[in-house]
C-alpha cells in the first residue's frame, strides 16, 4: 500500500475518534463555537486530504458533512441532536470507506447518495425528494425532540423531510455512540454492521467490508503513537543510566578483579543497547523535513517563472526528532533562497551558457558522529558588489577593511542580521531576515553552517549538525588543575606544543600564536579565558587578610601554587584547535584526557549568562564538570562579531607576501656556511646515484623522468665524486628541468628573509640570519642562466652593474619604491619577488592582470608595474593597454618581462605602453631599468626632487 | 455578638498559634532559620567543581545522587568575612527554586525548631540591606533572634 495512504489512514482514523467525542460534546453544548470550529477544521482536513489523495468517494461525504458542519459553524443552523445523528452518520460512511480504504488499499464500492443527499437538505434548507421512504424505514426515536428545537430556523414542512432523514441515520448514530471505543482501536471493523441496518437505501456495503480486515488492523497495529514527552522522559532516564554504568565501569577499573565485573560488562552492553534503541525511537529519517519542499519550489518555479528541479539524495539519513524539528524551518528558508536568489530566470541562464533548469541539490549524509547537509544551488551565486555595497550600508565594515576581504569573507556577511541583497521582497525572500536567523538556529543545535559560492556558477551551504543533542561526545582537557569538556564537534584536532622546537608557542606582544602548518593560528589560553589562575587570588583579597583565620591563607597557597605550577607544567602544552564556523582557533590546555559520552545538562539559572558554557554533566568518576561552549568563546575572544582576525591575516599574506614568512631549503655545498633557497622554487629533491651521470658537449646530465636534465655542482668545489647518492635540487619551469648538485639536505626552515649582507660573488643574493646562522641566500637565476642556452632566451642587453648599485642606494634613503610584478608563472614570482625586495623594492607580486587590475581599483599605488607578456585570459599587451587608457596607474611606467621577444612585439609592446623590454633571467638588466625608470620619472614629475637625489 | 466574636478570635489564635518548623543553621555565629519543606537534604563536605567566571558567592557545583547541584557560599553572599572562630565546614543544605537544586554552605546545622507563629516578626528595617532582601522575618527565641532565610528570595539574589 502506498505508504501516503498509511499515513492519511493512521492520521483519519485518530481524527475520526476525535470527530465521535467532539460531536457528542457538541450535541450537550450545541453553543459551543470552539467546538464547533474544531470539528469543522477536521472535517475539513479529511476532505482535503481525499482530494490530494484521489479518493472521490470519501471526498464527496465529507464534503457535504462540511457544509452543514459550516452552517453550523456560521450560525445560521442551529445545532438538535437530529441534526449531530447526521453528521455521526456521515462520520460513520466515512469511517466505512476508511475501513475499506485500510483493507484493500482503494476505496470500497458503494453508493452514498442518499446520505448525500440528507446533508445536502439540511445545507440548502430545503425539502428532500427522498423523504418519504426513508421516514417510513426509520424507526421514530426522537421525532418529538426535533420539531421543538429545530423549529426556530425551518419550515415545518422542512423539518418533516430533514426529521424523516434523521430518524433514517438514527440507528447507526446509536451505533456509533455505543461502539466507539472499539471503533478507536479497529476502526475498520466496525462500519458494516451499521451500514446493513441503518442506510438500507443505499447500495449494499462494499463486499470487502464484510470480512473483518487483517490488513487494516495490520495498519493501525505496526505503529504506535507515543507522546513525544513519554520518549523524552525515557530519553532523560537512559541519559542518566549512561551516566551511572559509567561511574560503574570507572570503579570497576580500579577493581579489575571484583566479583561484579561480569554482571557490569553484561550491564554496559545492555545500556548501550537500550541507548541506542531509545535513540533509535527519536530518530527520523531527514526527508520528513523535506516533504514539503518539491511543493514549494515548483511553486516557486511558477511564481517567478524559472525553471528549478530539485534534487534530494539521502532523504533515509536518520537524525534526533528534536534536532529535525529545529533545522526543518533553516533549511526549508534556505531552499527557498536558493531557487529564488540563487537560480536565474531561463533566459539568463540560457545566456550565461548554462541549462535553462538550474538545479537545487539536497545532500544529507553521515559523517563521523555528524550529518552533513549540503544545499547547493548552480544559479549565479551571491552577488559579492551587493553584499559590499550592504556592509558597508550597514556599517558592518569600511571600506578598507571590505577591500582587503577574500571573496569567502566578504561572502559571510550574509549571515548578519538583517541582510538581505534581494532587490525586491518577494513573496518569497527578501525580507531581510533569514540568514542570520539559520545560523543562530544551527549554532543553538551545536551545529555550524559554511558557506561556498562563486559568482556565476552558484552556492553550495553545508550544515554540520550533531546527530543527537541529549548525548554528545565530549574531549576531556585540563587547564590550571580544572577540568573541561569541549564538545567533540568543535575540535579539529589536537596538537602538542613543546617549550622549544618547531612546535613552540611563540608571542605578539603577549599574544600567544602558533604555526600550524602554512597558517597562523590565533590561540586563547583556556586558563586565561576562565581566569582560572586570578579567582585564588581574588579570593584572597575579597577575604580581607587582615583577620589572619586558616581559610585566607590556604586560598593565598593555593593562588601561589596556581600561579606557579602551570609554568612548570608548560613544558607540554596541548592546543586544542577549534572550528567555530570559518574561524579556527587553538585553544591552549594542560592536558588532554580521553573523549566521553556525556549527557548536556543544562547549567543552574544563575550561571546561565556565563556564555563561555554550554552546560554541565557528571563524568564517570561521578564529578561534575563544565562544558565549554566553541561558539561562546569564539565570541568571547571576538573572532565572529569583530573583524576577525583571520580576515586580516589572510589580506596580509595575499598582498604583502614579502613581508610573510618564506619557507627555505637550507643545504650544504662547497664551504661551510649554510645555503638557503626558497622552497617555493625548488620542485623537487633527488638522490641521484651517481653513477648515472653522463656528459654530453662538456655538460653533466642525467636522464630524467625521460628526458635529460642538465646537473651542475652548486660550487666547483662540490664533489661529485664516481659513486654513491649525491642529493639534487631539481628545478622545473614549464616543461625544462635542471639539477644543482650539492652537498647535503641540511632542513627546511620558516623564517623572515632579512637581508644583512648584499651578495658578493656569483650565485647569492646575500646573507642573512636563518636559525641563528649566517646563511647564503641563492639566487638560483644566475644558475639557471649559466647553465643558460636551453634555458629561456638570454637577452642581448649589456648589464650596467653600477646602476644596480646606484639603485639600491638611492632606495635606502628614501621611503621604499613599490613595484608591482605581475607574472602567471610562480616560479617567477618566487625567483623575483626575493631579488627586488634584495634590491630595496617593496614587491607586490600577483599572479593575472585581473588581481592587478583589483588592486588597481582598490586604490593600490605603484611607482613601477612589471608584467609577463604570456599570460593565460589576459596578456601583457591587454594588460598595459588597459592600464593606460582606463586606470588610475596611466602614469606609472610599465615594463615588459619576457622570455622571448621578437621585433614586432617588442613594437607593439612600446605602442600599448610599456617602456621597456627586459628579459627574464637578466636580472642586472631587470634591476637597472627599473631603477632608471623610476628615476625618468620622477625627473619628469618632479624634477626638483630628482634632482636633490642625484646629488 | 460576642460569643461569635470569641469565636472568630479563638479561630484567629488557633491560626496563629499554629506552628512552623524550620531548620536551623549556624553562620558565624548568627542563627538563621530555613522552612523545613524547603530542605531537600543535609550534605556533609562534597567535592565542588569550581566554575570559572561565576559570581564570587557560587562555590562551584557538585554531583547529588546524579543531579547537579549548584553550591552557594552563604557567608559569601552574606558579606560575612570567613573567620577563625567559626570555621566553614563546608556542610550544605540542598534547597530546590524552581526546579534546580542549590546547595547553601554554611558554617554548621542546628536543630530543627518547631515555632510558634505569634513569634514572628517582620524584618527590621534597619537591617543591612544585604540581609533585609533575602529574610523573610525574624522569630524570637529564648536569649535569642532566628533570621528566616527567604530561598527563593536568597537563590534568585545570586547574579554573575
Amino acid at each position: 500500500m502506498d505508504d501516503l495512504i498509511v499515513e492519511f489512514l493512521t492520521e483519519t482514523n485518530e481524527s475520526l475518534d476525535e470527530l465521535d467525542l467532539d460531536i457528542v460534546n457538541l450535541e450537550q453544548n450545541p453553543n459551543d463555537k470552539d467546538l464547533l470550529s474544531k470539528i469543522f477544521r477536521l472535517m475539513h482536513t479529511i476532505k482535503g486530504t481525499c482530494g490530494f489523495l484521489g479518493l472521490p468517494r470519501l471526498e464527496k461525504c465529507a464534503h457535504h458533512a462540511e457544509n452543514v458542519l459550516g452552517r453550523f459553524r456560521d450560525g445560521d443552523l442551529e445545532v438538535t441532536p437530529d441534526y449531530v445523528t447526521l453528521i455521526l452518520e456521515s462520520i460513520d460512511r466515512i469511517k466505512l470507506i476508511v475501513g475499506g480504504l485500510g483493507e484493500t488499499g482503494s476505496e470500497p464500492e458503494g453508493d452514498d447518495s442518499e446520505l448525500i443527499e440528507k446533508l445536502d437538505a439540511v445545507y440548502e434548507g430545503r425539502d428532500g425528494g427522498g423523504d418519504a421512504p426513508a421516514a417510513e424505514e426509520a424507526p421514530p426515536v426522537e421525532e418529538t425532540s426535533a420539531p421543538a428545537e429545530g423549529g426556530g430556523c425551518l419550515t415545518q414542512e422542512e423539518l418533516d423531510a430533514l426529521e424523516a432523514a434523521f430518524q433514517a441515520a438514527d440507528g447507526p448514530a446509536e451505533f456509533a455512540l455505543k461502539e466507539m471505543p472499539d471503533q478507536a482501536a479497529t476502526p475498520a471493523a466496525t462500519p458494516e454492521p451499521p451500514k446493513a441496518e441503518a442506510a438500507p437505501k443505499s447500495a449494499a456495503p462494499a463486499p470487502v467490508a464484510s470480512d473483518p480486515p487483517a490488513k487494516a488492523a495490520a495498519v493501525s497495529t505496526q505503529t504506535l503513537r507515543v507522546n513525544v514527552d513519554v520518549l523524552e522522559n525515557l530519553m532523560t532516564m537512559v541519559s542518566e543510566m549512561v551516566l551511572t554504568r559509567n561511574q560503574l565501569i570507572q570503579i570497576l577499573r580500579q577493581n579489575s578483579d571484583s566479583e561484579f565485573s561480569a554482571p557490569l560488562q553484561r550491564l554496559n552492553h545492555v545500556v548501550s543497547d537500550l541507548q541506542e534503541g531509545v535513540m533509535k525511537t527519536r530518530m527520523q529519517p531527514i526527508g520528513n523535513a523535506w516533504s514539503k519542499l518539491p511543493r514549494i519550489i515548483r511553486d516557486l518555479a511558477i511564481e517567478l517563472n524559472k525553471k528549478i528541479e530539485l534534487e534530494m539524495r539521502g532523504q533515509d539519513t536518520e537524525l534526533d526528532r528534536q534536532v529535525l524539528e529545529l533545522i526543518k524551518d533553516p533549511l526549508t528558508h534556505m531552499v527557498r533562497n536558493s531557487g529564488d536568489h540563487g537560480i536565474e530566470d531561463p533566459a539568463t541562464r540560457k545566456a550565461a551558457g548554462k541549462p535553462e533548469t538550474g538545479t537545487i541539490l539536497l545532500h544529507a549524509f553521515h559523517e563521523g558522529g555528524h550529518i552533513i547537509i549540503q544545499i547547493s544551488d548552480d544559479g549565479k551565486g551571491l552577488p559579492l558588489d551587493k553584499i559590499k555595497a550592504k556592509a558597508l550600508a550597514n556599517g558592518l565594515a569600511t571600506a578598507e577593511e571590505l577591500e582587503e576581504m577574500s571573496a569567502n569573507q566578504i561572502n559571510q556577511f550574509i549571515f548578519n542580521a538583517g541582510f538581505s541583497t534581494a532587490e525586491k521582497v518577494t513573496s518569497v525572500s527578501g525580507r531581510g531576515v533569514g540568514m542570520d536567523v539559520v545560523r543562530t538556529n544551527i549554532e543553538k543545535i551545536g551545529g555550524s553552517i559554511e558557506l561556498k559560492s562563486t559568482e556565476g556558477k552558484g552556492s553550495t551551504f553545508t550544515i554540520k549538525i550533531p546527530l543527537t543533542l541529549a548525548i554528545v561526545s565530549a574531549l576531556i582537557v585540563e587547564s590550571a588543575k580544572e577540568r573541561f569538556a569541549i564538545p567533540q564537534l568543535a575540535v579539529r584536532e589536537l596538537v602538542m606544543a613543546s617549550e622549544d622546537g618547531d612546535n613552540r608557542i611563540e608571542t605578539i606582544k603577549g599574544t600567544p600564536v602558533f604555526r600550524l602548518r602554512d597558517r597562523l593560528l590565533p590561540l586563547i589560553s583556556l586558563s586565561d579565558l576562565l581566569k582560572l589562575a586570578s579567582p585564588a587570588s581574588a579570593q584572597k583579597t575579597a577575604i580581607t587578610p587582615k583577620h589572619g583565620d586558616e581559610d585566607a591563607s590556604v586560598d593565598a597557597d593555593a593562588a601561589v601554587k596556581a600561579v606557579h605550577e602551570p609554568v612548570a607544567e608548560r613544558r607540554h602544552q596541548y592546543i586544542v584547535v577549534t572550528q567555530v564556523g570559518n574561524h579556527d582557533f587553538g585553544i591552549i590546555v594542560d592536558r588532554v584526557f580521553d573523549t566521553e559520552e556525556i549527557v548536556v545538562k543544562p547549567v543552574a539559572k544563575i550561571l546561565r549568562d556565563i556564555e563561555l558554557f554550554s552546560g554541565n554533566t557528571i563524568l564517570g568518576d561521578g564529578s561534575v564538570i563544565m562544558i565549554l561552549d566553541p561558539n561562546g568563546i569564539a565570541k568571547n575572544i571576538g573572532q565572529i562579531d569583530a573583524a576577525d582576525s583571520m580576515a586580516a591575516m589572510e589580506t596580509e599574506s595575499a598582498y604583502e607576501r614579502q613581508g610573510e614568512k618564506t619557507t627555505l631549503l637550507l643545504f650544504a655545498a662547497g664551504n661551510k656556511t649554510p645555503k638557503a633557497v626558497p622552497l617555493s622554487l625548488v620542485a623537487r629533491l633527488e638522490n641521484i646515484d651517481v653513477g648515472t651521470i653522463e656528459r654530453s658537449g662538456g655538460r653533466s646530465m642525467i636522464q630524467y623522468r625521460g628526458k635529460l636534465m642538465p646537473l651542475m655542482p652548486f660550487d666547483p668545489r662540490v664533489e661529485i665524486g664516481e659513486s654513491g647518492e649525491k642529493p639534487v635540487l631539481v628545478f622545473t619551469d614549464g616543461g625544462r628541468s635542471m639539477g644543482i648538485v650539492v652537498d647535503e639536505i641540511i632542513d627546511i626552515k620558516e623564517e623572515y628573509i632579512d637581508m644583512q649582507i648584499d651578495g658578493g660573488q656569483g650565485g647569492l643574493m646575500g646573507s642573512a640570519i636563518i636559525d641563528g646562522k649566517a646563511t647564503d641566500i641563492v639566487d638560483v637565476g644566475h644558475f639557471l642562466q649559466s647553465n643558460g642556452n636551453n634555458w629561456f632566451k638570454d637577452h642581448d642587453d649589456t648589464p650596467f652593474s653600477n646602476a644596480a648599485d646606484a639603485s639600491k642606494k638611492k632606495t635606502n634613503g628614501h621611503a621604499k619604491k613599490r613595484v608591482l610584478l605581475v607574472d602567471d608563472s610562480p616560479f617567477f614570482r618566487n625567483m623575483l619577488t626575493p631579488l627586488l625586495s634584495v634590491a630595496g623594492y617593496d614587491v607586490v607580486s600577483l599572479e593575472s592582470p585581473h588581481a592587478a587590475l583589483d588592486m588597481c581599483n582598490k586604490g593600490a599605488e605603484f611607482d613601477v608595474i612589471i608584467s609577463d607578456i604570456e599570460m593565460p585570459d589576459m596578456d601583457g599587451f591587454e594588460f598595459a593597454e588597459k592600464v593606460k587608457t582606463e586606470t588610475s596607474w596611466k602614469e606609472t611606467p610599465m615594463l615588459a618581462l619576457t622570455s622571448h621577444a621578437t621585433q614586432k612585439d617588442i613594437d607593439r609592446g612600446m605602442s600599448v605602453g610599456f617602456s621597456k623590454y627586459i628579459a627574464k633571467f637578466d636580472r642586472d638588466t631587470l634591476l637597472n631599468t627599473i631603477s632608471q625608470t623610476l628615476v625618468e620619472q620622477q625627473q619628469n614629475s618632479d624634477p626638483s626632487v630628482s634632482q636633490g637625489e642625484v646629488a | 455578638m460576642s460569643a461569635e466574636t470569641l469565636t472568630y478570635e479563638d479561630a484567629e489564635r488557633a491560626h496563629n498559634s499554629q506552628s512552623k518548623e524550620f531548620l536551623t543553621i549556624i553562620i558565624a555565629g548568627q542563627r538563621f532559620g530555613i522552612p523545613i519543606l524547603q530542605v531537600q537534604d543535609v550534605l556533609g563536605e562534597q567535592a565542588v567543581t569550581r566554575i570559572p567566571l561565576a559570581p564570587p558567592e557560587v562555590a562551584g557545583s557538585l554531583n547529588l545522587r546524579g543531579r547537579i547541584v549548584t553550591a552557594i557560599d552563604v557567608r559569601r553572599r552574606l558579606g560575612i568575612d570567613s573567620c577563625e572562630k567559626y570555621k566553614n565546614s563546608g556542610m550544605g543544605v540542598v534547597v530546590e527554586h524552581e526546579n534546580e537544586l542549590y546547595s547553601l554552605i554554611i558554617d554548621e546545622v542546628g536543630d530543627v525548631l518547631h515555632l510558634k507563629d505569634e513569634n514572628f516578626e517582620s524584618t527590621p528595617t534597619t537591617l543591612d540591606p544585604l540581609w533585609r532582601e533575602i529574610s523573610s522575618g525574624i522569630y524570637r527565641l529564648e536569649g535569642e533572634l532566628l533570621v528566616i532565610l527567604d530561598v527563593p528570595k536568597f537563590v534568585s539574589s545570586v547574579h554573575s
